[in-house]
């Protein structure tokens, strides 16, 4: 048999400036610290302002994650996204508020665990949840994206006057477990230990999910799932039950960032996670669809926008990040960093 | 000849309000290659998918090796032994070529003895390994789309257009990765528009026309006889 010539790709032929400009988004988020650091005077602002504005976009990641594989993978608009971070919220709250002990105890370890049973708890809540909205919401309505609007939306609204039955109308406030309260002070600046540990938390979940995309054979499965989604099933693989599995880890994963939302703002109400599917659209869309990196990339820069612009000026700060939107779609139509290609 | 591996028993396919195939009657015998011939438009891509189930057989029956497939899932079709290269070749862009084939391994991990006579057929392989298959130039997007069928063993492969627009050099690579196959003892539905490729590979051949087999029966029969070209397909191959 004749081998094949060894033919040089097309990749030696782009210059390094077109293989540069594939990752320039990465560049973004640093960039956006310095211009920050540039236009705000007072170094201690800055730095409490920059891990405030980690924090917010940690949260809206682990949020918006799963909702771009899910687009990705199916083509599925699920506006009831937003009804997974308001159960969360209230599951993860409610079992804080009964691990009352271990929440007031003066002791790291049993706050963190206090922290950890609610996580979990509002992780299989909105898992299970999950599951039955694919089955009985989403499944009928594949391939259909104007029904799946219309319905998906009807599905939040359902949950949400759930939420209103079972826990009442009114916002429900809480504390933060003990010590979790408080700020540390670091080169001048006051940071709050609940923030660090929102950073820090985001940090691990997103380099797991990388991990998992690019190291396993079901996030292989997964990454070129979204890319092309027909060539992953005359493989052999059954696509619809990666997605429904990909659909309820998404799910919890929205949940994990209502309890972690809720942390931060120490309040909740059924309409919150209504409230956070606006920036959770923006990083979706300006990330690429279907990129987790993007979505990543993405939900830092909102959330750091959002923190020094409302320092800078707090009037702005409403329409600075549909500005960011504005801007990023103009210079990538498709956002940063798009996978959904084939589609 | 022996027993068809396939056959397809008056399948009508519909795309949209289309209706593209209109009673295709088609037998793909086992070890050896059919070619499926025709202009463009005629019917041929929709053949095989419908086949892969990617396009569902409105009627008909689509039987292989006693079974009729035609309203199995596509993975369960995959499963059963079939592998399928798409016209438009279905590379996974992002993943690497090492990524490519490992998701194609559908058993289990690549077999290294497999691999390793893969990539002495189609050396770029080798060397762009890690590389990023979107990088690839055409024609190695191509020895990888068929490669990738070739990871595992398959008792039927479905090959669409696979020379398309390729060098010379690299069209005779391919070819001889089919003929591989052959001696292998796979059958082989191969769409081809490259007469000189199909008359050297092709045992069998039918000849589609308006959604419909019109012509079945030896390659050589159809490579000797101009007439029959002409009359088949409006052209004279005999130059090919």
């Amino acid at each position: 048999m004749t081998a094949a010539p060894d033919h040089a790709p097309t990749i030696t032929g782009l210059s390094t400036w077109q293989r540069m400009q594939r990752h320039l988004p990465l560049l973004l988020v640093p960039l956006l610290v310095v211009v920050g650091y540039l236009a705000i005077p007072a170094t201690s602002s800055w730095l409490t302002l920059t891990v405030s504005g980690l924090a917010m976009g940690m949260m809206i990641f682990i949020m918006a994650s799963g909702l771009t594989l899910v687009f990705g993978l199916m083509d599925v608009i699920n506006f009831g996204h937003g009804a997974f971070i308001s159960v969360g919220a209230f599951v993860g709250v409610s079992i804080l508020l009964a691990l009352g002990s271990l929440t007031g105890a003066p002791s790291l370890a049993l706050n963190i665990a206090a922290v950890l049973v609610a996580v979990a708890g509002a992780m299989a809540a909105t898992a299970v949840m999950g599951w039955i909205f694919e089955r009985v919401i989403v499944k009928p309505v594949y391939g259909a994206h104007l029904k799946q609007i219309l319905v998906t939306m009807g599905g939040l609204i359902i949950v949400e006057q759930l939420i209103l039955i079972v826990w009442g109308p009114d916002e429900i406030f809480f504390s933060r477990p003990e010590m979790l309260k408080g700020a540390i002070t670091f080169a001048g600046a006051a940071i709050e230990k609940y923030r660090l540990l929102a950073v820090g938390f985001g940090l691990v979940l997103f380099l797991a999910m990388i991990w998992v995309l690019r190291s396993t054979k079901i996030g292989l499965i997964v990454r070129a799932g979204v890319q092309n989604g027909e060539m992953v099933e005359a493989l052999g693989y059954r696509l619809r039950i990666v997605f429904v599995a990909v659909f309820i880890a998404g799910s919890a994963l929205a949940g994990l960032g209502g309890v972690m939302w809720a942390l931060y703002q120490e309040v909740i109400t059924a309409h919150m996670g209504q409230e956070m599917m606006v920036l959770v659209f923006i990083v979706v869309i300006i990330g690429g669809l279907g990129s987790v990196e993007g979505c990543f990339i993405g939900a830092l820069l909102v959330g750091l926008l959002q923190n020094y612009v409302g320092f800078i000026e707090p009037k702005v700060a409403l329409i600075s990040n549909i500005g960011l939107l504005v801007l990023i779609l103009m210079w990538r139509p498709q956002g940063m960093l798009p996978v959904v290609k084939a589609k | 000849m022996s027993d068809p591996v396939l056959s397809l028993q008056g399948v009508h396919t519909d795309i949209a309000q289309y209706h593209i195939l209109r009673g295709v009657d088609l037998e793909v015998p086992a070890g050896g290659v059919t070619m499926l011939l025709g202009r463009n438009g005629v019917g041929k891509t929709t053949t095989l998918r419908t086949i892969m189930g990617l396009w569902r057989a409105k009627e008909g029956r689509v039987v292989f090796r006693g079974e009729d497939i035609a309203a199995l899932p596509t993975p369960a079709i995959a499963r059963r032994g079939i592998g399928f290269v798409p016209e438009d070749m279905g590379i996974f862009s992002d993943l690497s070529v090492e990524e490519n084939m490992t998701l194609a391994a559908v058993s289990g991990p690549i077999d290294a003895e497999r691999l390793d006579w893969l990539q002495s057929v189609f050396p770029p392989l080798r060397t762009f390994w890690k590389k990023e298959a979107g990088t690839l130039s055409g024609g190695q997007k191509q020895m990888l789309s068929v490669a990738r069928a070739m990871i595992e063993k398959r008792r039927l492969y479905l090959i669409d257009e696979p020379t398309k627009g390729l060098a010379p050099a690299i069209v005779a690579t391919l070819a001889g990765a089919l003929r591989a196959l052959k001696q292998e003892g796979a059958s082989i539905l191969l769409v081809e528009q490259n007469f000189s490729v199909a008359k050297a590979l092709g045992d069998t051949c039918a000849v589609m026309d308006d959604g419909r087999v019109v012509w079945a029966g030896e390659m050589a029969t159809l490579a000797g006889d101009t007439a029959l070209q002409e009359r088949l397909m409006g052209l004279s191959m005999e130059s090919a």
